[in-house]
């Protein structure tokens, strides 16, 4: 008999952790945005990089399956985007990042965008590195996910409501939806944002600039709000 | 289906163990599993076994051990038995609960040769 007592997923937050202290000795914001398929983090990421314009240096690491479109549809902004195709792989993971931010360098002092693959369910146990995850829920998904998917939930700090613009021809009852991700997770943060109108970019915007100004808290070179 | 994942996680700890004591085969695995680990029991099974195929581990017996879940109420200052992440306190019905125990994720044990 051996024991061992040791974590299943060790290698994995080995990998977080060199990714995290990366992070944190450049002075990068990395934020994981985590959603089911097609509930419009690409759509987001754009729209927030447009409205960030030169405010911030933004980098996206995108997470598919298959396909590098949505990098494509990043680059078309302007800002650095590199692809990682998982496969049948359902999540990225830290290894697989580390080596995406190898190849992307991302600026010091920048913000780091991972989308993660469509899927509400294993992203939440593979640990990036990342400052916070950041879960979005469509309005079209219905007001229980959070609690169909309440390790998603409890494991991000925000939730962005997204395309709120389609509200008034669902019967959608957005604050039990933000009630059931309160159930799990009492802490969480909500902002309602629509990609397509920009509804609540602003507040979103506001929230990252927060989260970087906290990240560059007592770095010896980059200082927050410069 | 990160059940998959989880099990090549495993043959890779296993593979690490192997070459620093010095076995060969691995008999049997007893992991520690928490209810609010994300892990589904039965997908965990049915990959393991997919997994160790051709491997030090085929055919090895996985035992589980499911432990239970719990959280720090803070209305009632004490610690209660949750059962899913989203259930209320048993005492009070707050859901103003921190998660003490459950997301166990571990390797406890292995039987070598
Ligand atoms: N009406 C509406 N549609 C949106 C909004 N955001 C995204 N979409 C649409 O939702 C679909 C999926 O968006 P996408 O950004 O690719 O989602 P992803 O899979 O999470 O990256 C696309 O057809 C988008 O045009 C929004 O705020 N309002
Ligand atoms: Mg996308
Ligand atoms: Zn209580």
């Amino acid at each position: 008999m051996i024991q061992l007592e040791q974590d299943i997923l060790s290698k994995n937050n080995g990998y977080a952790s060199e990714n995290r202290r990366h992070f944190a000795d450049h002075g990068i914001l990395a934020l994981n945005l985590v959603s089911s398929p097609g509930s419009g983090k690409t759509s987001l990421l754009v729209r927030t990089i447009q409205e960030i314009g030169g405010d911030l240096a933004c980098n996206v690491i995108e997470g598919d399956q298959q396909t590098s479109a949505d990098a494509e549809r990043i680059r078309e902004t302007g800002a650095p985007a590199i692809q990682i195709n998982t496969g049948k792989g359902c999540h990225l993971d830290a290894h697989m990042v580390g080596h995406a931010v190898e190849h992307l360098s991302p600026a010091d002092g920048g913000v780091l965008f991972i989308e993660n693959v469509g899927n509400l369910v294993c992203p939440a146990s593979f640990d990036l590195g990342e400052a916070h995850k950041v879960a979005i829920l469509s309005v079209t998904e219905g007001e229980d996910k959070p609690l169909k998917y309440p390790d998603m939930f409890a494991a991000s700090d925000l939730v962005l409501v997204n395309k709120t613009d389609l509200l008034p021809h669902l019967d959608f009852d957005i604050e039990a939806a933000i009630a059931n991700a309160r159930k799990v997770n009492p802490a969480i943060r909500v902002l309602k944002v629509s990609a397509r109108t920009g509804e609540g970019m602003g507040a979103w915007i506001a929230w990252i600039k927060a989260a970087r100004a906290m990240a560059l808290a007592g770095h010896e070179t980059l200082k927050a709000g410069e | 289906m990160h059940e998959m994942a989880i099990c090549e996680s495993i043959l890779g700890i296993l593979k690490d163990q192997a070459a620093k004591q010095q076995f060969s085969r691995v008999q049997r695995v007893c992991l520690e599993i928490g209810p609010l680990s994300g892990v589904e029991i039965d997908a965990l099974r049915f990959g393991f076994d997919v997994v160790m195929k051709d491997s030090l581990a085929e055919g090895a017996v996985l035992e589980i051990d499911e432990t239970q879940a719990q959280a720090w109420c803070m209305p009632c200052g004490g610690t209660v038995p949750l059962k899913q992440r989203f259930d209320p306190c048993p005492n009070c019905g707050s859901h103003q609960l921190q998660v003490t125990a459950g997301e166990e994720m571990r390797i406890k044990e292995l039987e070598v040769d």
